[in-house]
């Protein structure tokens, strides 16, 4: 826990550049490869598999798990977690599709899913930041009471009769299906505002080491704070492109969601213990087991064996990352 | 006395409030047939929770119990429907495949040093996807009256798992609050290099948690089975939470270290109390989820207060 994984801008010999990207984003490239092996093999054996349609449905379908993993992300790279988010995208998508069906302008009904993310997770934020509760605990509670609270309201009804012009996951841009373009924008913006921005940055810091980051000046709990508001607001974004897949919005989540998102984060390579993990590593991860949920089924083997095979990759992810933080200790570096 | 078990004290406050306030509310509610009935349905969650009690107080953590859970339950199908075996050995089978996957918890936690948050994440998948695997969402039905009496019957005056679960509070209260083992639990939770100075068997005794955590869970499964005569490889999703917040709002900190089986008894009545009551209350069941997720909110806000009094 000592370790901080806290880049610090300097001068690398261009000899070295292939060497440090390796170095930086080793396992980002390792779950790259892992999806090209993935798509050569299965695509060599079941040539559907790789048609664009087929690609296109299956990442469209799931483009929703990586932009909520990035904000994911970065709650656990301040060392937090948040059971609550299946729940709060639940309870989102219900808001959005309520305001879409009232009549009220279509942007409201995409904004608000967004605002009402950042403001419930503020409650989160400030309860952790603040009251000193642990975020696994505060989430759990959350949790309850969002799903519990969603179901009282709605009374289990859907939402049905949803404006054509609301559903934004059916829309394309250039040709390419809105949730493949969205997932890609935001997880290149957050990307670069996590790696260059000092705000950004400094997220690794209060995750790796607290303290040294109190000493520097950072606002420790507000920063908590922050982070939790912005994965809010991620959690609306990925609301509207789930919410939008089809023309009803029903009250409940997929169960489990939440654990499905946190497993991207950490299939990505983010680190529990904090401070380090990237948003490329995640939404590649939520790319791989979109894949390998689609490929099972072309290979015939059932679908039903799909999550022993992410337990599994789990596993082996974690005992990768361990192995390698012990070379680096047994290294000194 | 009242002050080093005030969280219990205030909780045990809370759990009387909440009997006088919904028997005022329901006549059914506070009658001999519905309270065993009540002991009858909050068995599976408790004998899970009293076993998680010592993995947390230990500084850990196992989000897969649900899971094998499910596991348990389609094992001992297949082992006795599949595979013909007899079914009092199916059941031993299956609670030693629950022990062993419990241990592998344990193995990979104590062996590679993962964080068990993301270790038992992992097994959660892992052994909830066996479940799915194994079973092809076909169930087995069928099972012999005896079996059904695990999970139906009633002996002397009491439902056949009450007796079950009250010999496990009292072992495992006994064994935590008690014991030498016990408090080297403790120890472990408030601080593992500590401990492992001190010469305790940190790692032995991290897997062997790990290990009855398994087997509970695998038991808790078999009961479920003998209650609902049916095996579903969805049982017991999302259990971990339930267990989890029994314990938790049982006092039992997150961190370790701390935390009692009483603390543990009580959280699992108030959520009971709570959740029958406000049914027959005539609150809808999620009206009642709300209310248990700001009570594990609000008694946290209230220990960390007067945590933080203390400390001043």
């Amino acid at each position: 826990m000592t370790e901080i994984s806290y880049d610090f801008p300097q001068e690398a010999p261009r000899t070295n550049r292939l060497r440090r990207i390796l170095r930086d984003y080793g396992h980002e490239l390792l779950v790259a490869l892992a999806i090209l092996v993935l798509l050569l093999v299965v695509g060599a054996i079941n040539p559907r598999f790789v048609s664009a349609r087929n690609m296109t449905s299956v990442f469209s379908g799931n483009a929703y798990i990586a932009v909520a993993a990035i904000g994911m992300t970065m709650v656990i790279v301040t060392r937090q977690i948040d059971l609550s988010v299946g729940a709060l995208i639940g309870v989102l998508a219900t808001i959005s599709g309520t305001i879409a069906v009232s009549g009220a302008p279509i942007w409201v009904a995409w904004a608000a899913p967004v605002v009402c993310g950042a403001l419930i997770n503020a409650v989160t934020g400030v309860l952790v930041a603040y009251a000193g509760i642990p975020s696994i605990v505060v989430s759990l509670g959350m949790m309850a009471i969002l799903q519990g609270g969603l179901i009282s309201v709605t009374g289990g009804a859907w939402i049905s009769d949803l404006p054509p012009e609301f559903l934004l996951a059916k829309m394309t841009v250039l040709g390419f299906p809105m949730p493949l373009v969205w997932a890609l924008v935001l997880t290149i913006a957050a990307a670069a505002w996590m790696k260059l921005a000092p705000f950004g940055r400094s997220l690794y810091l209060v995750g790796g080491n607290a303290e040294a980051a109190r000493a520097v000046g950072i606002p420790v709990r507000r920063r908590i704070v922050q982070v939790f508001m912005i994965h809010g607001a991620f959690a609306g974004l990925a609301t509207l492109l789930f919410a939008t897949q089809l023309q009803v919005i029903q009250s409940t989540t997929p169960p489990n969601l939440e654990l499905l998102i946190i497993t991207a984060s950490v299939i990505g390579g983010v680190s529990i213990l904090g401070g380090t993990g990237t948003v490329i590593g995640s939404s590649l991860a939520a790319v791989l087991f979109a894949a390998i949920g689609s490929a099972l089924i072309f290979v015939n083997v059932s679908a039903y064996w799909l999550r022993a095979f992410i337990g599994v990759l789990i596993l082996l992810t974690v005992l990768a990352d361990v192995i390698r933080r012990h070379r680096e200790v047994a290294k000194g570096a | 006395m009242l002050k080093r078990h005030s969280h219990e004290v205030v909780l045990a406050g809370l759990t009387a409030l909440a009997i006088v306030v919904l028997s005022l509310q329901s006549e059914q509610f506070l009658t001999l047939a519905n309270l065993l009935n009540q002991g009858r349905l909050m068995t599976e969650v408790a004998l899970v929770a009293l076993v998680m009690t010592f993995v947390i107080a230990s500084g850990g953590i196992d989000l897969s119990v649900g899971s094998i859970m499910g596991l348990s339950a389609i094992l001992l199908g297949t082992f006795w429907q599949k595979m013909g075996i007899p079914l009092p050995l199916a059941m031993v089978l299956t609670l030693g495949v629950g022990t062993l996957c419990g241990l592998f918890n344990g193995f990979i936690i104590v062996r590679f040093g993962m964080p068990p948050l993301i270790a038992t994440l992992g097994t959660l998948a892992l052994y909830r996807g066996l479940a799915e695997g194994i079973s092809q969402a076909r169930s087995v039905r069928g099972w012999p009256e005896w079996f059904q009496q695990l999970g139906q019957g009633a002996w002397a005056g009491l439902p056949v798992q009450v007796w079950i679960l009250l010999a496990a509070l009292l072992i495992s209260g006994a064994i935590l609050g008690y014991t030498r083992w016990g408090r080297t639990v403790y120890a472990i939770g408030a601080s593992e290099t500590a401990a492992r100075f001190a010469g305790l068997s940190v790692g032995r005794t991290k897997m062997t948690i790990y290990a009855v955590s398994g087997l509970a869970s695998s038991l808790a499964g078999m009961i479920f089975v003998a209650r609902v005569s049916t095996t579903r490889s969805d049982m017991g999703t999302g259990l971990e939470l339930d267990v989890i917040t029994a314990v938790v709002l049982g006092g039992t900190s997150i961190f370790g270290g701390k935390g009692t089986i009483v603390g543990t008894a009580l959280g699992l009545i108030l959520v009971q109390v709570l959740e029958n009551g406000l049914l027959l209350a005539g609150v809808k069941g999620d009206g009642t989820i709300v209310l248990i997720g700001m009570v594990l909110i609000g008694t946290l806000l209230v220990s960390a207060f007067t945590e933080n009094r203390a400390r001043a």
